[in-house]
């Protein structure tokens, strides 16, 4: 089989992707756990290891560059690729999510739990659920597993909307709980944003498989 | 649903798949002897716009192309069957000068083949001067400076008409080539790969030159260089060679769709270098 260079190239890029997508997954858990555990120690780790994820991001867009220079990718090799350096794109947002929750866990810092953490882990889970399915769509080269992760977007949103009224009925009952709860909200959003961005690649992928970019469901937010 | 990539701008393309083809081919087999190199080929070509024929060696591009203009039956024991269409008219015809078919469809070989004893000015012509359409010395003067001016060359070689063809480089030769095909007015080019005797930046040239041309011509073009295929043409034909050895066309579409979403497994195994 001829290009065997080149595939082994294509196959180390996806390996690469899967390594990004891994490091994203344990920020997003990790913020979430410093936040629940009020652990500022782990909080500062999150923020530091945004940096690895962001350097991967470009090592993995230099391939992309370097593969489309010199290898003249066309067809699915071409849409693998470009797939690829949007997917890198939204992986690395997805970091910047988990930073910025891991910067609202130091914020928060000591204080007081408003109550019980218990909406705001789900959404972890499901976002990190997400996340691995979506690329495990990807490698697989399955639409169908991409589009069922497009759909469990409403779950985190539905989540989203529970912690939202949740926290607005605090800060009615009780003013001095805004600053607290207004933080929380931001946990919340950055979580369902995230989850926004997921299905951002799951749609890359369906474009790997179809050659068309489809916007697959308008998300609530 | 957005497509992926825009289509090249090409008006004339744009309007043409709502008018007809100047060229269509119709269940066309070409033979040479008993031997049936090119099978069952049923394309329209579009006018006004730069067609490409891509495929390994060996599957028939040349062949279908010569068929094109009559070229093909040229060879010893060469045959053509089934119907090639220019303008609606079936160049096969018996009442058909084949001289004037090759008039209208021009030629344009691999490697640049200018007439050695010829002048540049005497080699723009010498297709003009070989067939009826002779004309005064001074309109000659006008159509060689127009097919020159048109094929991009004229600015590198207007003081110096009366050296040799041969005198210039390849890339140049090649355009004089070009110029020659065009000083007898055709409605279609052929070229059969024109730039694979060339060096980068005369290719790149040519390839500028076609662009320009296909406002006015129709350009059909056999490349082994699938870049050279993206870049410059708007469709893209792809052949390959069936068990039977006999060529035929895989697949035909739009030159962004082929080399994007190929829909035949065939093409995007060859295109993405998977072939064999």
């Amino acid at each position: 089989m001829p290009r065997q260079d080149f595939e082994r190239h294509l196959q180390t890029l996806q390996e690469e992707l899967l390594v990004l997508g891994s490091m994203v997954e344990e920020a997003i858990s990790r913020s979430t756990e410093a936040l629940k555990n009020r652990n500022l120690a782990l909080a500062r780790q999150v923020i530091a290891d945004d940096l690895n994820i962001n350097q991967k991001r470009y090592d993995i867009e230099e391939m992309c560059i370097e593969l489309i220079a010199t290898q003249q990718p066309l067809a699915r090799d071409l849409r693998i690729i470009i797939a690829v350096l949007n997917m890198i794109v939204d992986l690395e947002r997805i970091g910047d999510h988990a930073e910025g929750n891991a910067k609202i866990a130091i914020m928060i810092g000591d204080e007081p739990p408003l109550k019980p953490y218990i909406d705001i882990p789900r959404m972890t889970e499901k976002t990190n659920e997400m996340l691995r399915a979506a690329l495990d769509a990807f490698i697989k080269r399955d639409a169908e597993a991409a589009r069922r992760v497009i759909a469990q977007d409403d779950v985190v949103d539905n989540l989203y909307d529970q912690v939202f009224r949740e926290l607005l009925t605090y800060m009615a009952e009780d003013p001095k709980t805004i600053n607290r709860a207004t933080r929380l909200i931001w946990v919340a959003h950055n979580l369902e944003r995230s989850a926004d961005r997921v299905t951002n690649i799951c749609e890359r992928t369906i474009f790997v498989i179809t050659g068309q970019v489809e916007e697959e469901g308008v998300s609530k937010y | 649903m957005n497509t992926i990539l825009q289509p090249r701008a090409n008006e004339n393309l744009e309007s043409s798949f709502v008018s007809d083809h100047i060229i269509v081919a119709e269940n066309l087999r070409a033979y040479y002897g008993s031997f049936l190199a090119v099978k069952d080929v049923n394309i329209g070509i579009h006018p006004r716009s730069i067609t490409a024929i891509i495929g390994p060696s060996g599957c028939g591009k040349s062949t279908l192309i010569r068929c094109f203009n009559r070229m093909h039956e040229v060879v010893h024991g060469a045959k053509v069957t089934g119907k090639i269409l220019l303008d609606g008219e079936d160049i096969y015809a018996p009442s058909v000068d084949p001289v004037n078919i090759r008039c209208r469809i021009g030629m344009v070989f691999q490697k640049p083949n200018p007439f050695p004893t010829m002048s540049i000015m005497e080699n723009v012509v010498a297709g003009r001067k070989l067939t009826s359409l002779w004309s005064k010395r001074s309109e000659m003067e006008e159509i060689a400076e127009r097919s020159l001016r048109q094929a991009a060359l004229w600015n590198e070689v207007k003081d110096k008409l009366r050296q040799s063809g041969t005198s210039l480089s390849g890339g140049q030769q090649q355009r004089l080539c070009i110029a020659r095909a065009l000083a007898v007015e055709p409605e279609v080019i052929l070229m059969d790969e024109p730039c694979s005797a060339l060096d980068p930046v005369a290719t790149l040239k040519i390839e500028d030159l076609m662009r320009g041309l296909a406002k006015d011509f129709t350009i059909v073009i056999v490349t082994h260089n699938m870049q050279q295929a993206g870049r410059v043409s708007d469709m893209t034909a792809f052949m390959l060679m069936g068990d039977d050895r006999a060529g035929a066309v895989v697949e035909y579409g739009r030159t962004d769709q082929i080399f994007t979403n190929p829909k035949d497994k065939r093409t995007e195994d060859y295109i993405t270098g998977r072939f064999g």
